[in-house]
């Protein structure tokens, strides 16, 4: 497999994102063997580079012609480590279960890498990207939708088992969707009930011991507790957290509730119309946050503190969200920035750390996307 | 029956002599005939709201928050439902003792609804100038020309760019903010006295949820009403109420101010929803549960409803259910406004 040369290319949003060794493989055999590697932690799991979706617009019926493209993804970068819990958080349409989606190699990315253990997923297929799906698990948004209502929980959880049959003999697949269901505090007895018969919390179990079922490296939680109620969200975030350390798992939590992103992740990425607006650690972004963009979803986000309402500064952004099939030219946010100038009309400003803060404190000095990047406090600017 | 016109009977909003309250809610019950039995989805609420004030009724999915909004709008499914007793009093006058006619006439123009799910609430087939002009062609007979400019009055109003241009669109062209938004419109439209907002921003972004509430506050202050509130995010709650009734399986299980409740909880319940959101400021190891689900309505505990996930429950708990008594200090003094149902609301809010 050739080394990534993205870098040379112009329109790589993020210049500084570490060179993926990519391993080369000859043969299916290797590159299973290669998948079933184990990662120390704190390595690279999961590195994509320069990832691009961009679902097609056509027109007419028998001699469709593309008129455009919506682009869902639009160049996205970031490692993921072991061990680690990467928040990505944006408004609904920024694309951030597209990228869940290209992640599990369910949507063909349209250009870009996903590399897994060194190894492009996008160009995998057969045994090895079997193998990786089988590493790579997802946990969806809605309990409702998500479970068969006409399969037994005890089906649901050991379909996996079905498509990889090498994770558990035949024999030994009830008692192992009962020991799944005690994982994920649901008693065992329950194998044989219908999803109907649970609340929202427990179906949302359910789909976590689904997601587990195949000993995964990597779960993708794509909004998992939106749907949830106050107090069983935090059930469900605990056995989130004593899950990780228990199986060792890495997780990409996507999510637009920001204050659930800080509390469960270790770094969080901030999207904003298909691209990276911000990355950095949990601290650097609600802290130090210098993009406009992350500034104004901090201060948007309501403060369960009555005393904080009359003297909190509240940055509220006007409009929605611009088309993904129309976006603006240079900067995507300048639409609704207020610190917009015609440079960020005319430049698109890279994902990089802003050259200011380059030589100051690490806590501002993160990547950012932004001509004009400026630290600000929101979080406790009370 | 001699039909009052309503205008006549109501004082002046914000006039001090005004003895009864915008609304209040005595002692409701309402209750589901269901296969599996009689489900009381809410037993014996107590609520008033004055004009200009805001009341948030905070609980979780099935607490009976949304049934007791529908009671009041008066449309809830009857049946299955019923109203085996209570009395909503709307500035005195009991609507559930009123005709269906004069009912209709309260209804958008005295009292109106803010839904959830804006797209659903919306007909897809009919512009949204039509179904906000239907507001003054079915209360106010205008024409359909008149309507439709009072539909590109009311678009500027909450604030939706070029209205006039706009006002023929289907709600499919909208985002879900600006349908959020025509739902609030549609909802000003008469100048109620009373606004009840089901979740509203609850299917909206963080961003949008700002515009949202900031718009709601705004037009609340302008027009003086009251408005019930009805979510369980106690981040919004924290932002716009004046006070707060937290529900538990249909239940009120706490009144107080919004200060005192977030500063001093008197009941677990409250306490634990508290502890259990996680915030901003701060990152903290393990995030506070509550334990348990919420109860099925069609059996819930002996006792207080809220026992067997209550870490304070004694026997007592288990036994007898406690009523919403009134909350005072420690010594003694009373604190307006103030009341819990549990048994030990003393050691709750003193420690």
């Amino acid at each position: 497999m050739a080394e990534p040369t993205k870098a040379a290319e112009p329109t790589d949003a993020t210049p500084n994102v570490s060179e993926v060794d990519a391993i080369d493989v000859h043969s299916e055999e290797e590159a299973v063997a290669a998948l079933d590697a184990p990662v120390e932690r704190g390595e690279p799991i999961l590195q994509v580079r320069n990832l691009v979706k961009h679902f097609p617009l056509t027109t007419g019926i028998v001699f469709k012609r593309q008129i455009g493209a919506v682009k869902a993804v639009d160049g996205i970068s970031f490692d993921l480590y072991q061990g680690e819990t990467l928040g990505i958080v944006g408004e609904s349409g920024c694309g951030k279960s597209t990228v869940a989606k290209l992640l599990m190699s369910l949507e063909q990315a349209t250009a870009g890498e996903v590399f897994y253990k060194g190894q492009d997923i996008t160009r995998l297929s057969g045994k090895a990207l079997k193998a990786v799906r089988r590493n790579i698990q997802m946990i969806f948004q809605d309990p409702y939708t998500s479970l068969n209502p006409r399969m037994t929980v005890g089906d649901i959880i050991g379909e996996p088992f079905e498509i990889h049959p090498e994770v558990a003999p035949k024999g030994d697949r009830r008692r192992k969707v009962q020991e799944l269901l005690d994982v994920v505090g649901l008693n065992p007895e329950y194998i044989n009930r219908y999803p109907h018969q649970f609340s929202g919390g427990q179906r949302q179990r359910i789909g976590i011991a689904r997601g587990l079922a195949l000993n995964p490296e990597i779960i993708i939680c794509d909004e998992p507790v939106s749907a949830l109620d106050v107090s069983v969200q935090a059930q469900v975030i605990n056995l989130m957290e004593g899950l990780q350390d228990e199986f060792n798992l890495s997780y990409i939590f996507i999510a637009h509730d920001l204050s659930i992103v800080r509390h469960i992740s270790d770094r969080v990425g901030v999207m904003y119309l298909g691209k990276m607006a911000e990355i950095g650690t949990d601290e650097q972004i609600y802290e130090h946050p210098t993009h406009p963009y992350t500034q104004a979803l901090l201060s948007a986000v309501p403060v369960p503190d009555p005393e904080a309402r009359e003297h909190r500064e509240r940055i509220i952004l006007t409009g929605d969200v611009p088309s993904p099939a129309n976006p603006p030219s240079g900067c995507s946010f300048r639409t609704r920035c207020w610190k917009a100038q015609d440079k960020c009309a005319q430049e698109t400003p890279l994902l990089a750390i802003p050259e200011r803060f380059k030589s100051s404190d690490p806590p501002a000095a993160h990547e950012s996307a932004c001509h004009f990047a400026e630290d600000k406090d929101i979080v406790h600017a009370a | 029956m001699t039909i009052i016109d309503p205008t006549d009977a109501i004082p002046a909003p914000r006039d001090g002599e005004t003895t009864a309250p915008l609304l209040e809610v005595r002692d409701l019950h309402v209750e589901f005939n269901t296969r599996e039995g009689v489900v009381r989805a809410v037993n014996g609420v107590n609520y008033t709201v004055e004009s200009g004030e805001t009341l948030a009724v905070l609980g979780e999915s099935g607490s009976g928050k949304s049934v007791t909004a529908q009671a009041i709008m008066g449309i809830l499914d009857m049946p299955p439902a019923r109203i085996p007793q209570g009395e909503i009093r709307f500035r005195g006058r009991d609507m559930l003792a009123m005709s269906e006619e004069e009912r209709r006439k309260l209804r958008g123009a005295r009292i109106a609804m803010i839904f959830q799910d804006a797209l659903s609430s919306l007909n897809p087939v009919l512009s949204l100038g039509f179904q906000l002009g239907e507001m003054f062609r079915v209360h106010q007979g205008a024409s359909r020309k008149e309507a439709k400019a009072k539909a590109v009055e009311l678009m500027d109003r909450v604030k939706i760019p070029a209205a006039a241009a706009r006002v023929n669109d289907y709600p499919h062209q909208f985002s879900g903010g600006m349908r959020q938004r025509i739902m609030i419109a549609m909802a000003l439209a008469l100048e109620p006295d009373l606004i009840i907002a089901d979740e509203p921003t609850t299917a909206l972004d963080v961003t949008v949820q700002a515009q949202v509430m900031d718009l709601l506050a705004e037009l609340q202050r302008e027009y003086q009403m009251g408005l019930i509130l009805i979510t369980h995010d106690l981040g919004v709650v924290a932002d716009v109420a004046d006070k707060i009734a937290v529900m538990y399986a249909g239940r009120i299980v706490e009144t107080a101010p919004v200060h005192e409740l977030y500063k001093r909880p008197a009941h677990p319940y409250t306490r634990g929803l508290l502890d259990s959101i996680p915030r901003l400021d701060q990152k903290g190891q393990d995030l506070y549960a509550i334990k348990g689900l919420p109860p099925n309505l069609l059996k819930v505990p002996q006792g207080c409803a809220f026992n067997p996930r209550c870490e304070k429950a004694q026997d007592i708990c288990r036994t007898d259910s406690p009523p919403l008594v009134p909350v005072t200090e420690r010594d003694g003094t009373e604190l307006p406004g103030r009341a819990s149902a549990c048994h030990f609301w003393k050691e709750t809010i003193h420690g």
